[in-house]
Protein backbone atom coordinates (compact mmCIF):
# COMPACT_ATOMS: atom_id res chain seq x y z
CA UNK A 1 0.00 0.00 0.00
CA UNK A 2 2.72 2.41 0.85
CA UNK A 3 6.39 1.89 -0.51
CA UNK A 4 9.04 3.92 0.52
CA UNK A 5 12.10 4.06 -2.00
CA UNK A 6 15.60 5.85 -1.16
CA UNK A 7 13.78 8.45 0.07
CA UNK A 8 15.95 11.86 0.79
CA UNK A 9 14.94 15.12 2.21
CA UNK A 10 17.32 18.13 2.73
CA UNK A 11 16.37 21.42 4.41
CA UNK A 12 18.94 23.65 2.49
CA UNK A 13 22.43 21.76 4.10
CA UNK A 14 21.01 19.99 6.36
CA UNK A 15 19.57 16.59 5.42
CA UNK A 16 16.52 15.46 7.48
CA UNK A 17 16.02 12.13 6.29
CA UNK A 18 18.60 10.06 4.67
CA UNK A 19 17.82 7.12 2.00
CA UNK A 20 14.74 5.29 3.53
CA UNK A 21 13.35 2.62 2.61
CA UNK A 22 10.23 0.99 3.67
CA UNK A 23 6.77 -0.54 2.74
CA UNK A 24 3.49 -0.85 4.03
CA UNK A 25 1.09 -3.95 3.73
CA UNK A 26 -2.91 -3.12 3.24
CA UNK A 27 -4.50 -3.31 6.40
CA UNK A 28 -1.68 -2.85 8.22
CA UNK A 29 -0.57 -0.35 11.18
CA UNK A 30 3.17 0.90 10.90
CA UNK A 31 4.64 2.20 14.31
CA UNK A 32 6.94 4.96 13.14
CA UNK A 33 9.41 5.26 16.24
CA UNK A 34 11.87 8.10 17.09
CA UNK A 35 13.45 10.93 19.00
CA UNK A 36 12.15 14.52 18.68
CA UNK A 37 13.56 15.48 14.95
CA UNK A 38 14.51 12.35 13.85
CA UNK A 39 12.55 13.19 10.63
CA UNK A 40 9.20 11.26 11.19
CA UNK A 41 7.18 14.30 10.82
CA UNK A 42 9.35 14.58 7.45
CA UNK A 43 8.11 11.34 6.02
CA UNK A 44 4.56 11.68 6.80
CA UNK A 45 4.71 15.44 5.07
CA UNK A 46 6.00 13.96 1.83
CA UNK A 47 3.62 10.94 2.27
CA UNK A 48 1.25 13.06 2.13
CA UNK A 49 2.53 15.84 -0.29
CA UNK A 50 3.11 18.09 1.48
CA UNK A 51 6.07 18.53 0.14
CA UNK A 52 8.25 16.53 -2.35
CA UNK A 53 11.34 14.68 -0.98
CA UNK A 54 14.69 15.57 -2.60
CA UNK A 55 14.96 12.74 -4.06
CA UNK A 56 13.66 9.21 -4.08
CA UNK A 57 10.28 7.90 -4.58
CA UNK A 58 7.51 7.70 -2.56
CA UNK A 59 3.99 5.67 -3.56
CA UNK A 60 1.04 5.55 -1.75
CA UNK A 61 -2.16 3.72 -2.95
CA UNK A 62 -0.47 2.84 -6.23
CA UNK A 63 0.30 6.21 -7.02
CA UNK A 64 3.37 8.28 -6.84
CA UNK A 65 3.51 11.50 -4.31
CA UNK A 66 5.45 13.71 -6.13
CA UNK A 67 3.91 13.12 -10.06
CA UNK A 68 0.50 11.98 -8.99
CA UNK A 69 -0.24 13.78 -5.64
CA UNK A 70 -3.84 14.55 -6.25
CA UNK A 71 -4.65 11.42 -6.86
CA UNK A 72 -2.59 10.24 -3.48
CA UNK A 73 -4.13 12.80 -1.74
CA UNK A 74 -7.67 12.18 -2.70
CA UNK A 75 -7.03 8.71 -0.94
CA UNK A 76 -5.08 9.55 2.30
CA UNK A 77 -6.26 11.08 5.79
CA UNK A 78 -4.02 13.02 7.36
CA UNK A 79 -3.91 14.16 11.05
CA UNK A 80 -0.31 16.09 11.48
CA UNK A 81 1.36 17.20 14.58
CA UNK A 82 -0.54 19.69 17.10
CA UNK A 83 -3.89 19.28 15.17
CA UNK A 84 -4.08 22.34 13.40
CA UNK A 85 -7.49 23.41 12.70
CA UNK A 86 -9.88 25.88 11.76
CA UNK A 87 -10.67 27.05 15.38
CA UNK A 88 -13.33 29.67 14.38
CA UNK A 89 -15.91 27.02 12.61
CA UNK A 90 -18.02 24.50 14.59
CA UNK A 91 -17.41 20.76 14.25
CA UNK A 92 -20.23 19.78 12.59
CA UNK A 93 -19.61 22.61 10.28
CA UNK A 94 -15.50 21.88 10.02
CA UNK A 95 -16.02 17.93 9.30
CA UNK A 96 -18.91 18.87 6.28
CA UNK A 97 -16.53 21.20 4.90
CA UNK A 98 -13.64 18.67 4.91
CA UNK A 99 -16.02 15.66 3.95
CA UNK A 100 -16.87 17.85 0.52
CA UNK A 101 -13.44 19.28 -0.13
CA UNK A 102 -12.28 15.48 0.13
CA UNK A 103 -14.56 15.13 -2.92
CA UNK A 104 -17.63 13.57 -0.76
CA UNK A 105 -20.91 13.69 -3.29
CA UNK A 106 -23.43 16.45 -1.49
CA UNK A 107 -26.18 14.66 -0.75
CA UNK A 108 -23.74 11.95 1.27
CA UNK A 109 -22.02 14.94 3.10
CA UNK A 110 -24.10 15.26 5.75
CA UNK A 111 -24.47 11.35 6.36
CA UNK A 112 -20.47 10.85 6.20
CA UNK A 113 -19.75 13.77 8.65
CA UNK A 114 -22.81 12.22 11.12
CA UNK A 115 -21.36 8.89 11.09
CA UNK A 116 -17.74 9.96 11.80
CA UNK A 117 -19.14 12.15 14.60
CA UNK A 118 -20.29 9.54 15.94
CA UNK A 119 -17.28 6.81 15.68
CA UNK A 120 -14.93 9.25 17.44
CA UNK A 121 -17.45 10.67 20.08
CA UNK A 122 -18.29 13.88 19.04
CA UNK A 123 -22.24 14.51 18.63
CA UNK A 124 -22.08 15.80 22.26
CA UNK A 125 -19.71 18.54 20.78
CA UNK A 126 -21.26 18.70 17.32
CA UNK A 127 -22.49 22.16 17.70
CA UNK A 128 -19.90 23.84 19.24
CA UNK A 129 -16.81 26.30 17.81
CA UNK A 130 -13.68 24.29 17.81
CA UNK A 131 -11.86 27.36 19.80
CA UNK A 132 -14.41 26.32 22.93
CA UNK A 133 -13.82 22.32 23.22
CA UNK A 134 -11.21 20.76 25.44
CA UNK A 135 -8.20 19.62 23.60
CA UNK A 136 -8.86 15.67 23.57
CA UNK A 137 -11.88 17.10 21.56
CA UNK A 138 -9.50 18.79 18.97
CA UNK A 139 -7.85 15.65 18.79
CA UNK A 140 -10.82 13.67 17.89
CA UNK A 141 -11.76 16.37 15.64
CA UNK A 142 -8.53 16.03 13.77
CA UNK A 143 -9.02 12.13 13.79
CA UNK A 144 -12.33 12.12 12.07
CA UNK A 145 -11.41 14.76 9.31
CA UNK A 146 -8.82 12.31 8.41
CA UNK A 147 -10.66 9.47 8.27
CA UNK A 148 -14.38 11.48 6.93
CA UNK A 149 -13.53 10.48 3.40
CA UNK A 150 -12.93 6.52 4.55
CA UNK A 151 -8.97 6.51 3.04
CA UNK A 152 -7.12 3.94 2.04
CA UNK A 153 -4.14 5.35 4.21
CA UNK A 154 -4.16 6.81 7.42
CA UNK A 155 -1.26 8.98 8.63
CA UNK A 156 -1.04 10.34 12.14
CA UNK A 157 1.44 12.27 13.29
CA UNK A 158 1.73 11.73 17.05
CA UNK A 159 -2.07 11.26 17.71
CA UNK A 160 -1.97 10.76 21.81
CA UNK A 161 0.09 13.80 23.03
CA UNK A 162 -1.24 15.92 24.89
CA UNK A 163 -4.01 14.03 26.17
CA UNK A 164 -5.08 12.57 29.86
CA UNK A 165 -4.59 8.76 30.22
CA UNK A 166 -8.27 8.05 29.73
CA UNK A 167 -8.18 10.16 26.07
CA UNK A 168 -4.99 8.52 25.39
CA UNK A 169 -6.96 4.73 25.97
CA UNK A 170 -9.71 6.03 23.74
CA UNK A 171 -8.06 7.15 20.72
CA UNK A 172 -5.86 4.12 20.85
CA UNK A 173 -8.67 1.81 21.13
CA UNK A 174 -10.32 3.86 17.99
CA UNK A 175 -7.07 3.63 16.04
CA UNK A 176 -7.22 -0.28 16.72
CA UNK A 177 -10.65 -0.45 15.66
CA UNK A 178 -9.00 1.42 12.56
CA UNK A 179 -6.73 -2.05 11.35
CA UNK A 180 -7.63 -4.38 8.76
CA UNK A 181 -10.05 -1.78 6.89
CA UNK A 182 -7.28 0.95 6.55
CA UNK A 183 -3.71 0.91 6.38
CA UNK A 184 -2.29 3.05 9.43
CA UNK A 185 0.79 5.28 9.67
CA UNK A 186 1.39 6.57 13.07
CA UNK A 187 4.65 8.17 14.64
CA UNK A 188 5.11 8.58 18.05
CA UNK A 189 8.10 8.90 20.95
CA UNK A 190 5.49 7.21 23.31
CA UNK A 191 7.39 3.63 23.20
CA UNK A 192 4.34 1.50 25.03
CA UNK A 193 1.89 2.70 22.36
CA UNK A 194 3.52 0.77 19.45
CA UNK A 195 3.67 -2.22 21.20
CA UNK A 196 0.22 -1.86 22.22
CA UNK A 197 -1.13 -0.92 18.54
CA UNK A 198 1.25 -1.75 15.66
CA UNK A 199 2.12 -5.03 14.32
CA UNK A 200 6.00 -3.68 12.96
CA UNK A 201 7.78 -0.63 14.31
CA UNK A 202 10.19 1.15 12.59
CA UNK A 203 12.38 2.84 14.42
CA UNK A 204 14.26 6.54 12.70
CA UNK A 205 16.86 8.49 14.18
CA UNK A 206 18.57 11.53 12.94
CA UNK A 207 16.95 10.64 9.49
CA UNK A 208 18.49 7.03 8.83
CA UNK A 209 16.57 4.38 9.64
CA UNK A 210 17.52 2.20 12.59
CA UNK A 211 15.42 -0.90 12.59
CA UNK A 212 12.08 -2.36 10.89
CA UNK A 213 10.26 -5.50 13.04
CA UNK A 214 7.55 -6.39 14.90
CA UNK A 215 7.37 -4.97 18.56
CA UNK A 216 7.74 -8.36 20.02
CA UNK A 217 10.55 -9.48 17.68
CA UNK A 218 12.39 -6.18 18.77
CA UNK A 219 11.78 -7.02 22.27
CA UNK A 220 13.10 -10.75 22.24
CA UNK A 221 16.21 -10.39 20.68
CA UNK A 222 17.40 -8.39 23.83
CA UNK A 223 19.10 -9.95 26.37
CA UNK A 224 17.27 -10.83 29.75
CA UNK A 225 17.11 -8.78 32.84
CA UNK A 226 16.38 -9.87 36.29
CA UNK A 227 16.39 -7.89 39.72
CA UNK A 228 17.95 -9.35 43.03
CA UNK A 229 17.51 -8.94 46.43
CA UNK A 230 20.15 -10.10 48.63
CA UNK A 231 20.95 -9.90 52.31
CA UNK A 232 24.50 -9.42 52.74
CA UNK A 233 27.72 -7.23 52.48
CA UNK A 234 26.83 -5.04 49.44
CA UNK A 235 30.95 -4.90 48.07
CA UNK A 236 31.09 -8.71 48.75
CA UNK A 237 28.31 -9.21 46.41
CA UNK A 238 29.63 -6.78 43.82
CA UNK A 239 32.50 -8.68 43.78
CA UNK A 240 30.74 -12.56 43.39
CA UNK A 241 28.57 -11.32 40.94
CA UNK A 242 31.53 -9.57 38.55
CA UNK A 243 33.26 -13.46 39.07
CA UNK A 244 30.13 -15.18 38.41
CA UNK A 245 29.71 -16.24 34.23
CA UNK A 246 26.83 -15.76 32.37
CA UNK A 247 26.36 -12.16 33.96
CA UNK A 248 27.30 -9.24 31.29
CA UNK A 249 26.20 -6.72 33.62
CA UNK A 250 24.90 -5.57 37.13
CA UNK A 251 24.09 -2.88 38.55
CA UNK A 252 23.22 -1.65 41.88
CA UNK A 253 19.79 0.20 43.07
CA UNK A 254 18.47 1.81 46.22
CA UNK A 255 16.11 -0.66 48.50
CA UNK A 256 14.56 -0.22 51.63
CA UNK A 257 16.06 -1.76 54.14
CA UNK A 258 19.69 -2.67 54.80
CA UNK A 259 19.89 -5.49 51.88
CA UNK A 260 21.28 -4.77 48.52
CA UNK A 261 19.53 -4.65 45.50
CA UNK A 262 20.77 -5.44 41.86
CA UNK A 263 19.97 -5.62 38.65
CA UNK A 264 21.55 -8.27 36.91
CA UNK A 265 21.87 -8.49 32.43
CA UNK A 266 22.49 -12.00 31.92
CA UNK A 267 24.64 -13.30 28.35
CA UNK A 268 23.49 -16.69 29.27
CA UNK A 269 21.04 -16.86 31.34
CA UNK A 270 20.78 -20.39 32.83
CA UNK A 271 24.85 -20.13 33.57
CA UNK A 272 23.68 -17.07 35.29
CA UNK A 273 21.09 -18.31 37.52
CA UNK A 274 23.45 -20.99 38.57
CA UNK A 275 26.39 -18.69 39.28
CA UNK A 276 23.86 -16.87 41.53
CA UNK A 277 22.41 -19.42 43.36
CA UNK A 278 26.03 -21.44 44.39
CA UNK A 279 27.06 -17.73 45.49
CA UNK A 280 24.40 -17.31 47.36
CA UNK A 281 24.83 -20.98 49.20
CA UNK A 282 28.86 -20.47 49.86
CA UNK A 283 28.60 -17.25 51.67
CA UNK A 284 25.51 -17.46 53.47
CA UNK A 285 23.76 -14.76 52.14
CA UNK A 286 19.57 -14.49 52.19
CA UNK A 287 18.37 -14.03 48.60
CA UNK A 288 14.93 -12.15 49.47
CA UNK A 289 13.64 -11.82 45.52
CA UNK A 290 14.44 -12.52 42.41
CA UNK A 291 12.18 -11.33 39.38
CA UNK A 292 12.38 -11.10 35.36
CA UNK A 293 12.46 -7.72 34.41
CA UNK A 294 10.62 -7.20 31.35
CA UNK A 295 12.80 -5.77 28.84
CA UNK A 296 11.12 -3.31 27.03
CA UNK A 297 10.86 -1.32 23.93
CA UNK A 298 12.43 1.70 25.73
CA UNK A 299 15.49 0.31 26.31
CA UNK A 300 15.68 -1.31 22.56
CA UNK A 301 14.87 1.95 21.48
CA UNK A 302 17.78 3.55 23.86
CA UNK A 303 19.97 0.43 22.87
CA UNK A 304 19.63 0.77 19.11
CA UNK A 305 19.65 4.65 19.06
CA UNK A 306 23.11 4.60 21.00
CA UNK A 307 24.44 2.16 19.38
CA UNK A 308 23.71 4.71 16.34
CA UNK A 309 25.89 6.95 17.85
CA UNK A 310 28.49 5.60 19.34
CA UNK B 1 -10.18 24.46 -11.65
CA UNK B 2 -12.72 23.11 -10.47
CA UNK B 3 -16.28 25.79 -9.55
CA UNK B 4 -16.92 23.51 -6.24
CA UNK B 5 -13.91 23.30 -4.45
CA UNK B 6 -13.06 27.04 -5.00
CA UNK B 7 -16.84 27.78 -4.28
CA UNK B 8 -16.05 25.37 -0.94
CA UNK B 9 -13.06 27.28 0.02
CA UNK B 10 -14.96 30.69 -0.89
CA UNK B 11 -17.78 29.93 1.51
CA UNK B 12 -14.93 28.67 3.95
CA UNK B 13 -13.08 31.96 4.07
CA UNK B 14 -16.45 33.87 4.03
CA UNK B 15 -17.94 32.61 7.43
CA UNK B 16 -14.61 33.06 8.44
CA UNK B 17 -14.22 36.52 7.72
CA UNK B 18 -17.67 37.14 8.84
CA UNK B 19 -16.94 35.67 12.32
CA UNK B 20 -14.14 37.82 12.97
CA UNK B 21 -14.35 41.05 14.32
CA UNK B 22 -11.65 42.48 12.00
CA UNK B 23 -13.87 42.46 9.02
CA UNK B 24 -16.60 44.76 10.51
CA UNK B 25 -14.16 47.10 12.27
CA UNK B 26 -12.24 47.58 8.87
CA UNK B 27 -15.84 48.27 6.97
CA UNK B 28 -17.09 50.73 10.27
CA UNK B 29 -13.96 52.21 9.73
CA UNK B 30 -13.88 52.52 5.79
CA UNK B 31 -17.49 54.21 6.12
CA UNK B 32 -16.67 56.51 8.66
CA UNK B 33 -13.30 57.64 6.28
CA UNK B 34 -15.45 57.86 3.20
CA UNK B 35 -18.31 59.26 5.17
CA UNK B 36 -15.94 61.95 6.59
CA UNK B 37 -14.94 62.96 3.19
CA UNK B 38 -18.77 62.83 1.53
CA UNK B 39 -19.62 64.88 4.11
CA UNK B 40 -16.52 68.06 3.76
CA UNK B 41 -17.42 67.27 -0.29
CA UNK B 42 -20.83 67.82 -0.05
CA UNK B 43 -20.98 71.07 2.78
CA UNK B 44 -18.32 72.87 0.65
CA UNK B 45 -20.44 72.66 -2.65
CA UNK B 46 -22.99 73.38 -0.79
CA UNK B 47 -21.49 76.94 0.79
CA UNK B 48 -20.05 77.59 -2.60
CA UNK B 49 -23.13 77.43 -4.51
CA UNK B 50 -24.73 79.23 -2.22
CA UNK B 51 -22.24 82.24 -2.46
CA UNK B 52 -22.36 81.58 -6.09
CA UNK B 53 -25.93 82.99 -6.16
CA UNK B 54 -24.65 86.25 -5.29
CA UNK B 55 -20.82 85.73 -7.45
CA UNK B 56 -20.86 84.68 -11.04
CA UNK B 57 -17.61 84.97 -11.73
CA UNK B 58 -16.87 82.30 -8.61
CA UNK B 59 -19.53 80.10 -10.34
CA UNK B 60 -17.42 80.44 -13.30
CA UNK B 61 -13.91 79.72 -11.80
CA UNK B 62 -15.26 77.04 -9.45
CA UNK B 63 -16.77 74.83 -12.50
CA UNK B 64 -19.31 74.73 -10.26
CA UNK B 65 -23.21 73.77 -10.93
CA UNK B 66 -21.94 70.53 -11.83
CA UNK B 67 -21.76 67.68 -8.30
CA UNK B 68 -20.08 65.49 -10.88
CA UNK B 69 -16.72 67.26 -11.08
CA UNK B 70 -17.07 68.53 -7.90
CA UNK B 71 -18.62 65.89 -5.48
CA UNK B 72 -18.85 62.32 -7.00
CA UNK B 73 -15.40 62.63 -8.65
CA UNK B 74 -12.80 63.78 -5.90
CA UNK B 75 -14.63 61.40 -3.99
CA UNK B 76 -13.94 58.03 -5.86
CA UNK B 77 -10.68 59.36 -5.45
CA UNK B 78 -10.55 59.50 -1.59
CA UNK B 79 -12.45 56.34 -2.00
CA UNK B 80 -9.88 54.81 -3.79
CA UNK B 81 -7.10 55.61 -1.76
CA UNK B 82 -9.02 54.59 1.45
CA UNK B 83 -9.66 51.75 -0.30
CA UNK B 84 -5.69 50.90 -0.59
CA UNK B 85 -5.25 51.40 3.07
CA UNK B 86 -7.90 49.08 4.11
CA UNK B 87 -7.45 45.93 1.68
CA UNK B 88 -4.00 44.74 3.18
CA UNK B 89 -6.03 44.83 6.86
CA UNK B 90 -8.64 42.25 4.65
CA UNK B 91 -5.78 40.38 3.04
CA UNK B 92 -3.05 39.88 5.52
CA UNK B 93 -4.56 36.86 7.37
CA UNK B 94 -5.75 34.53 3.94
CA UNK B 95 -1.88 32.51 3.94
CA UNK B 96 -0.21 33.95 6.58
CA UNK B 97 -3.10 33.02 9.26
CA UNK B 98 -2.94 29.56 8.35
CA UNK B 99 0.79 28.80 8.55
CA UNK B 100 0.95 30.83 11.57
CA UNK B 101 -1.79 27.77 12.90
CA UNK B 102 -0.96 24.93 10.87
CA UNK B 103 -3.76 24.65 8.85
CA UNK B 104 -2.07 24.93 5.98
CA UNK B 105 -0.36 21.60 6.03
CA UNK B 106 -4.05 20.39 6.20
CA UNK B 107 -5.41 22.08 3.19
CA UNK B 108 -2.50 22.03 1.14
CA UNK B 109 -2.80 17.81 1.51
CA UNK B 110 -6.50 17.99 0.97
CA UNK B 111 -7.42 16.80 -2.87
CA UNK B 112 -7.65 20.02 -4.55
CA UNK B 113 -5.40 22.43 -6.73
CA UNK B 114 -3.97 25.35 -5.51
CA UNK B 115 -5.92 27.27 -7.91
CA UNK B 116 -8.67 26.41 -6.22
CA UNK B 117 -7.37 27.70 -2.60
CA UNK B 118 -6.05 31.02 -4.45
CA UNK B 119 -9.02 31.70 -5.95
CA UNK B 120 -11.38 30.38 -3.48
CA UNK B 121 -9.70 33.09 -0.90
CA UNK B 122 -9.63 35.95 -3.31
CA UNK B 123 -12.62 35.47 -4.47
CA UNK B 124 -13.82 35.40 -0.43
CA UNK B 125 -12.17 38.45 0.11
CA UNK B 126 -13.53 40.05 -3.04
CA UNK B 127 -17.33 39.40 -1.49
CA UNK B 128 -15.99 41.81 1.53
CA UNK B 129 -14.75 44.28 -0.87
CA UNK B 130 -18.16 44.40 -2.77
CA UNK B 131 -20.15 44.63 0.73
CA UNK B 132 -17.85 47.82 1.66
CA UNK B 133 -18.03 49.57 -1.75
CA UNK B 134 -21.95 48.80 -1.72
CA UNK B 135 -22.36 50.44 1.46
CA UNK B 136 -20.88 53.92 0.34
CA UNK B 137 -23.57 53.59 -2.13
CA UNK B 138 -26.00 55.60 0.10
CA UNK B 139 -23.62 58.72 -0.66
CA UNK B 140 -24.66 58.95 -4.25
CA UNK B 141 -28.24 58.02 -3.53
CA UNK B 142 -28.09 60.94 -1.48
CA UNK B 143 -27.16 62.83 -4.28
CA UNK B 144 -29.41 61.72 -6.74
CA UNK B 145 -32.38 61.94 -4.39
CA UNK B 146 -31.10 65.63 -3.91
CA UNK B 147 -29.91 66.97 -6.78
CA UNK B 148 -29.53 65.56 -10.75
CA UNK B 149 -25.62 64.03 -10.71
CA UNK B 150 -25.08 62.59 -13.98
CA UNK B 151 -25.68 58.71 -13.29
CA UNK B 152 -23.38 57.20 -16.00
CA UNK B 153 -20.10 58.38 -14.09
CA UNK B 154 -21.19 57.03 -10.69
CA UNK B 155 -21.48 53.73 -12.11
CA UNK B 156 -18.58 53.75 -14.11
CA UNK B 157 -16.69 55.32 -11.05
CA UNK B 158 -18.21 51.99 -8.95
CA UNK B 159 -16.79 49.93 -11.51
CA UNK B 160 -12.99 51.92 -10.85
CA UNK B 161 -13.55 51.48 -7.20
CA UNK B 162 -14.19 47.44 -7.68
CA UNK B 163 -11.09 46.83 -9.99
CA UNK B 164 -8.93 49.23 -7.60
CA UNK B 165 -10.03 47.35 -4.87
CA UNK B 166 -9.39 44.31 -6.66
CA UNK B 167 -6.21 44.87 -7.41
CA UNK B 168 -5.04 45.95 -4.15
CA UNK B 169 -6.57 42.41 -2.70
CA UNK B 170 -4.63 40.36 -5.33
CA UNK B 171 -0.90 41.91 -4.52
CA UNK B 172 -2.60 41.66 -0.71
CA UNK B 173 -3.17 37.82 -1.17
CA UNK B 174 0.12 37.75 -2.60
CA UNK B 175 2.14 39.11 0.48
CA UNK B 176 0.02 37.30 2.35
CA UNK B 177 1.16 34.23 1.04
CA UNK B 178 5.08 35.50 1.63
CA UNK B 179 5.34 35.03 5.36
CA UNK B 180 3.27 33.62 8.46
CA UNK B 181 3.44 36.87 10.18
CA UNK B 182 0.07 38.78 9.87
CA UNK B 183 1.93 42.16 10.31
CA UNK B 184 4.68 41.67 7.67
CA UNK B 185 2.19 40.79 4.91
CA UNK B 186 0.40 43.73 5.65
CA UNK B 187 3.33 46.17 5.67
CA UNK B 188 4.58 44.60 2.30
CA UNK B 189 1.32 45.10 1.16
CA UNK B 190 1.10 48.97 1.95
CA UNK B 191 4.59 49.36 0.53
CA UNK B 192 3.85 47.86 -2.24
CA UNK B 193 0.24 49.75 -3.26
CA UNK B 194 1.92 53.01 -2.05
CA UNK B 195 4.36 52.97 -4.62
CA UNK B 196 2.27 51.83 -7.26
CA UNK B 197 -0.18 55.01 -6.30
CA UNK B 198 2.80 57.54 -6.36
CA UNK B 199 4.34 56.15 -9.06
CA UNK B 200 3.36 58.65 -10.78
CA UNK B 201 4.82 61.61 -8.62
CA UNK B 202 7.94 60.80 -10.56
CA UNK B 203 6.54 61.54 -14.12
CA UNK B 204 7.86 64.73 -14.30
CA UNK B 205 11.09 64.38 -13.40
CA UNK B 206 12.22 61.50 -15.79
CA UNK B 207 12.33 61.79 -19.46
CA UNK B 208 9.16 61.68 -21.63
CA UNK B 209 9.01 57.42 -22.16
CA UNK B 210 10.14 56.64 -19.04
CA UNK B 211 7.01 58.80 -17.56
CA UNK B 212 4.83 57.39 -19.67
CA UNK B 213 5.89 54.01 -18.98
CA UNK B 214 5.54 55.37 -15.15
CA UNK B 215 2.10 57.05 -15.42
CA UNK B 216 0.94 53.67 -16.96
CA UNK B 217 1.70 51.67 -14.15
CA UNK B 218 0.27 54.12 -11.58
CA UNK B 219 -2.59 52.25 -9.95
CA UNK B 220 -4.62 55.48 -9.24
CA UNK B 221 -4.18 56.87 -12.73
CA UNK B 222 -6.13 54.29 -14.22
CA UNK B 223 -9.88 55.67 -12.24
CA UNK B 224 -9.74 58.83 -13.52
CA UNK B 225 -11.57 58.58 -16.43
CA UNK B 226 -13.61 55.86 -15.04
CA UNK B 227 -14.73 58.74 -12.57
CA UNK B 228 -15.46 60.79 -15.64
CA UNK B 229 -17.46 57.89 -17.06
CA UNK B 230 -15.08 57.22 -19.73
CA UNK B 231 -14.95 53.23 -19.83
CA UNK B 232 -11.41 52.92 -21.77
CA UNK B 233 -10.14 49.46 -22.14
CA UNK B 234 -6.65 50.17 -21.56
CA UNK B 235 -7.49 50.49 -18.31
CA UNK B 236 -9.53 47.89 -17.63
CA UNK B 237 -6.89 45.37 -19.11
CA UNK B 238 -4.82 47.43 -16.68
CA UNK B 239 -6.69 46.19 -13.70
CA UNK B 240 -6.71 42.89 -15.33
CA UNK B 241 -3.23 42.20 -16.02
CA UNK B 242 -2.74 43.41 -12.22
CA UNK B 243 -5.08 40.74 -10.63
CA UNK B 244 -3.83 38.19 -12.83
CA UNK B 245 -0.31 38.40 -12.33
CA UNK B 246 -0.28 39.00 -8.46
CA UNK B 247 -2.60 35.31 -8.48
CA UNK B 248 0.17 34.29 -10.64
CA UNK B 249 2.65 34.83 -8.15
CA UNK B 250 0.55 33.49 -5.30
CA UNK B 251 0.40 30.44 -6.90
CA UNK B 252 4.05 30.14 -7.56
CA UNK B 253 4.77 31.32 -4.06
CA UNK B 254 2.78 28.68 -2.91
CA UNK B 255 4.58 26.07 -5.10
CA UNK B 256 8.07 27.03 -3.89
CA UNK B 257 6.69 26.49 -0.27
CA UNK B 258 6.10 23.04 -1.26
CA UNK B 259 9.83 23.11 -3.02
CA UNK B 260 11.48 24.45 0.14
Amino acid sequence: MIEVENLVKEYGEFRAIDNINFTVGKGEILGFLGPNGAGKTTVMRILTCFFPPTSGKAIVAGFNCFEDSLNVRKRIGYLPQKVPLYEDMKVHDYLRFVAAVKGTPAKEVNRKTAKVMDDCGLSDVSHKLISTISGGYKQRVGIAQALVNDPEVLILDEPTVGLDPKQIKEIRSLIKELAGRHTVILSTHILPEVSILCGRVIIINKGKLVAVDKPENLASENTKKMFLRISGNAQMIERELAATGGISSFEKEQVAGDACGFVVVFDDEKRGRQGIQSMIEKNNWDLLEMRPLETSLEDIFIKLVTKEEA
Amino acid sequence: MNIRNVSLILNRELKSYFSSLTVYVVILMFLLMTGYFFYNLLATFSIVSFQAQTDPMLAKQYQLLNINETVIRPLFGSISIILLLMTPLLTMRLFAEEKKTGTIELLLTFPINDVDVVLGKYLACIVVLLTMVALTATYPILLIALGEPEVVPIITGYLGLVLIGAAAIALGIFTSSLTENQIVSASISFGMLFFFWLISYSVPLVSAGLGQVLGYLSINEHIASLSKGVVDSEDIIYYLCFIVLFLFLTLRSLETKRWR
